[in-house]
C-alpha cells in the first residue's frame, strides 16, 4: 500500500522556541530576505510559529502554533496551476515542481493558509549560510512558488535505502527537518495508512483538530487541542 | 423617433462623405506627429521598467504575501472589461439594424481589439517567469504534459485568444471594402501598401454578399464569446476560496461592469475622434444621446449587482468575509468604495437620466467618472480580500510601487498609440456603410433585388475607379 504522509502538532508541547523554522531553512537551502523585505512580508519561512495572546492582563499567556503547508488531500492550490506545477503526489503530498512553475501566483492566493511562498529575487543568504545549502534540495529561482514538501528529500531517502534493504520502511524512520528538531517533540510524523503509527494513533485523539475545517481542504496536518484551554491558569 | 430620424440622416453626397473620411488617411498634420512622440515618449518608460522588473524580479513591485496579484491584474481586468465596448454593442446593434449606429461600429470594435492586446499583455507582465509564458498554450512539448485543464487561467487564455481572433476579423471584415477604396486613389508606397491590405477587393455583388454573410455569421457567433470572456474572468477569482472572491454572483458582475465600463470608454473615443478629425457632422449629439441612454441602464443595472453582491455578504456574516467586507465598507479601503460609487452611480445617474444633461459634454463627464469608478471597482475585487484572508496572522498591506505605476501609465499610452496609429490608417467611420443608405432605394426598386446589399452597392465602389 501506498503511503501517507501526515503529521501531528501537539499544542500542548510547543514552546514556540522557532527550532524548526532554523531546522527548516537550513535543511532546504531557503532563502534568507532582509530587512526591508521581511517588512514588506517577502519572509519565505516555510514553516512559522504563531503567537497568539489568551487571557486579560496580568492573567496572560503566550500561546504557539507552528503553521505549515497541511498538505491537503482537496488542495485548492492544485487545480488552479495552468502549469501542474503544483500536483498531487503518489504518496498524497501537495508537490511543487519548480522548473513547470511560471509565476502565476495563483496557488498562494488559493490557499487558505497562505503558506505558499514566492522568489520574489533570486535567492541569497546571509553570509556564511550561503556555504552550507543542502545538495539534496533544488534551489529556486526567481519567479517561481516554493512551499513546504515535508522534507520529499528525506522521504525518498528513507524509502530508497529500504528498498535497497528489502524491507518495509519503519515507522520513525522518516523524520522531516522539523520534526527532528523539535525539543520537546510536539511533532510527529508518519504514515497515516498505517494503522500502528504513531501518526495513526494520535490523529485519532480526541483533542484532534485540523485547521481551518470548514473550508473542507482536509490537511493531513492535525493539530491537538490544548487541554488546558478551558481553564485559567 | 422623429427627432432621431432627423438627426441621424447624414445626407451628403458620396463624394463629400469620401472626403472627410478620407482625409485623416491621406493628410497628415504637424500636431499628429506630436502628438506620437509625445505618446511614445510617456509609454516608452514602461517598456523599460517592465524590463527591469524581469530582470531583477517580481520584487520591484508591491504584491506580496498575502496579496499575490494587485495591480497588474486589475489592469488586466479593467482592459478585458474596456475591450467589451466595441464588439458586443456593435454586434448587438448590427443585429438589431439599428441604422444610427452605423458611423458608431468602426470606432468601437477598433477599441475592442486594441483594449484586448494591451489587456492580455497583462497576465504576461504579472508572471513571475514571463518568457515562459508559452507553457499556458497546449503544444505537444518536449516535457510532455498539457496545460491543466482545471485552472481558470488556462480558460482565460482560450477566451481570449477566441475573443481577440473573432473581434480581430469582426473589425477587418468591414475595413476591406475602404481599404480598396484608399487604393484605388493612392499613388506610390500607399498605392501598394493598401493593395495588399484590401485582399484584392473589387466590388464585385458576389463580394458584398458574401462580406454580408460573413458579418452576419460573425455579429451571432461573437456575442456568446463576449459573454464568456468576462465570466470566464470572473472565474479567475470566483474559482478560489478566498473570502468575498467565492462568489456565484461574480460571472455577471463582470459581465455587466465590462459593458458599463466599455461604452463609457466608447462615448470618450468618440468624443476625441470627433473633435481631433472634425467629424461633427458625422458623430451627432443623437449618438451619444443613444449610448448615453445605455449607458445609464448599464449604471442601474451595476449598481443593482454592488448592492445584490454586499447585501448577500453582509447577511451571511462569515468571519472570513466580514473583515474583508468591512475593509472595503469602512476601512482601510473606505475612501475608494465610496469614490468608486459616486463615479460609477451617484455622478453619472442624474447626468444621463435627465434629458437636458444628456448632451456630448455631458455624457463625456459621466463615462470619464464611469472609467475611474470601474478601475476602482477591480481593484477594491482584487485586493482587500486578500488583504484579509482566513487567517489573521497572514493579513497584510499592499501598495504599489512605481513599477507598477509606470508600467500602468505605459499600456495605456500603448492604447491610446495603437488607437491613434488605427486612425491614420483606418477612415475612423465606416465610408461604404454610410453610403449605403442612400443609393440603396433607387436601385433597389430598378433592380426588383428587394434590398440586397450586393445589387446597392455594386454601384458603390465604382465612384472610386473614376475619379
Amino acid at each position: 500500500m501506498a503511503h501517507k504522509w501526515g503529521m501531528v502538532i501537539d499544542l500542548d508541547r510547543c514552546t514556540g522556541c522557532e527550532a524548526c523554522v532554523a531546522a527548516c531553512h537550513a535543511e532546504n537551502n531557503i532563502a534568507t530576505v532582509n530587512a526591508d523585505q521581511a517588512a514588506k512580508g517577502r519572509t519565505m519561512h516555510w514553516i512559522h510559529v504563531e503567537r497568539y495572546w489568551e487571557g486579560e492582563f496580568p492573567n496572560i499567556r503566550a500561546r504557539f502554533q507552528p503553521v505549515l503547508c497541511q498538505q491537503c488531500d482537496a488542495a485548492p492550490c492544485e487545480p488552479v496551476c495552468p502549469t501542474y506545477a503544483s500536483y498531487h503526489n503518489p504518496e498524497g503530498l501537495n508537490a511543487q515542481v519548480y522548473n513547470r512553475c511560471i509565476g502565476t501566483r495563483y496557488c498562494a492566493n488559493a490557499c487558505p493558509y497562505s503558506v505558499r511562498y514566492f522568489n520574489w529575487f533570486n535567492p541569497a543568504w546571509d553570509k556564511p549560510l550561503h556555504l552550507q545549502l543542502n545538495p539534496d534540495v533544488s534551489v529556486r529561482e526567481v519567479g517561481v512558488m516554493e512551499k513546504c514538501t515535508f522534507c520529499n528529500q528525506r522521504i525518498l531517502a528513507a524509502e530508497i535505502k529500504a528498498k535497497a534493504e528489502n524491507r518495509e520502511l519503519q515507522d520513525d524512520e522518516v523524520k522531516p527537518a522539523c520534526v527532528q528538531s523539535c525539543p520537546p517533540t510536539a511533532m510527529v510524523f508518519g504514515d497515516l495508512n498505517d494503522p500502528n503509527s504513531q501518526v495513526s494513533r494520535m490523529s485519532g485523539s480526541v483533542r484532534a483538530t485540523t485547521l481551518l475545517e470548514e473550508v473542507g481542504t482536509l490537511p493531513k496536518v492535525t493539530y491537538l487541542g490544548r487541554e488546558s484551554s478551558h481553564g485559567n491558569e | 423617433m422623429n427627432n432621431a430620424a432627423q438627426a441621424n440622416v447624414i445626407d451628403f453626397t458620396p463624394e463629400k462623405i469620401r472626403k472627410d473620411l478620407l482625409l485623416p488617411v491621406f493628410h497628415t498634420s504637424r500636431r499628429y506627429y506630436a502628438l506620437v512622440i509625445a505618446l511614445v515618449a510617456i509609454g516608452l518608460p514602461g517598456m523599460f521598467v517592465y524590463l527591469y522588473q524581469m530582470s531583477e524580479g517580481m520584487g520591484v513591485a508591491g504584491i506580496t504575501r498575502p496579496v499575490f496579484w494587485g495591480f497588474y491584474i486589475t489592469n488586466f481586468v479593467f482592459w478585458i472589461g474596456i475591450s467589451h465596448a466595441g464588439t458586443l454593442i456593435s454586434a448587438i446593434l448590427r443585429l438589431v439594424n439599428a441604422t444610427w449606429r452605423r458611423p458608431v461600429t468602426r470606432c468601437a470594435e477598433a477599441i475592442t481589439v486594441f483594449a484586448l492586446a494591451i489587456g492580455a499583455q497583462y497576465p504576461i507582465i504579472h508572471l513571475g517567469r514571463a518568457w515562459l509564458f508559452f507553457w499556458l498554450i497546449p503544444y505537444p512539448s518536449e516535457r510532455g504534459i498539457w496545460p491543466n485543464f482545471r485552472s481558470p487561467l488556462v480558460w482565460d487564455f482560450f477566451a481570449i485568444t477566441t475573443y481577440l481572433t473573432g473581434s480581430m476579423a469582426f473589425l477587418l471584415l468591414p475595413i476591406i471594402p475602404d481599404w480598396a477604396m484608399v487604393r484605388d486613389r493612392a499613388t506610390g508606397v500607399r498605392k501598394r501598401i493598401y493593395t495588399v491590405l484590401a485582399l484584392g477587393w473589387r466590388g464585385t455583388p458576389r463580394e458584398w454578399h458574401r462580406l454580408e454573410v460573413a458579418m452576419r455569421i460573425m455579429a451571432v457567433t461573437i456575442l456568446p464569446v463576449a459573454i464568456s470572456v468576462h465570466t470566464i474572468v470572473s472565474w479567475d477569482f470566483a474559482m478560489a476560496p478566498v473570502p468575498m472572491w467565492h462568489s456565484t454572483v461574480f460571472g455577471p458582475y463582470f459581465v455587466a461592469g465590462a459593458i458599463f465600463s466599455g461604452i463609457a470608454a466608447l462615448i470618450i473615443v468618440m468624443a476625441l475622434v470627433r473633435k481631433a478629425l472634425h467629424l461633427e457632422e458625422y458623430l451627432k449629439p443623437l449618438h451619444f444621446d443613444n449610448l448615453g441612454k445605455l449607458l445609464l441602464v448599464m449604471s442601474l443595472l451595476w449598481i443593482y449587482f454592488i448592492i445584490a453582491e454586499r447585501l448577500t455578504v453582509w447577511y451571511g456574516n462569515e468571519p472570513a468575509e466580514m473583515a474583508a467586507f468591512w475593509s472595503i465598507q469602512r476601512g482601510r479601503f473606505a475612501v475608494l468604495f465610496w469614490t468608486m460609487v459616486c463615479c460609477n452611480f451617484l455622478i453619472p445617474f442624474p447626468i444621463l437620466a435627465i434629458k437636458k444633461l444628456r448632451t456630448i459634454a455631458g455624457t463625456v463627464i459621466a463615462s470619464s467618472t464611469v472609467v475611474v469608478g470601474m478601475w476602482l471597482e477591480r481593484f477594491l475585487i482584487v485586493v482587500p480580500p486578500l488583504e484579509h484572508k482566513y487567517l489573521p496572522y497572514d493579513w497584510g498591506h499592499y501598495s504599489p510601487t512605481w513599477v507598477e505605476i509606470t508600467i500602468t501609465v505605459g499600456t495605456c499610452m500603448g492604447m491610446i498609440l495603437l488607437y491613434v496609429l488605427f486612425a491614420k490608417f483606418v477612415p475612423i467611420i465606416s465610408i461604404w456603410e454610410l453610403k449605403g443608405p442612400q443609393h440603396a432605394k433607387p436601385i433597389a426598386v430598378t433592380a426588383n433585388a428587394t434590398l440586397s446589399p450586393a445589387a446597392i452597392r455594386l454601384d458603390n465602389t465604382l465612384p472610386s475607379t473614376n475619379s
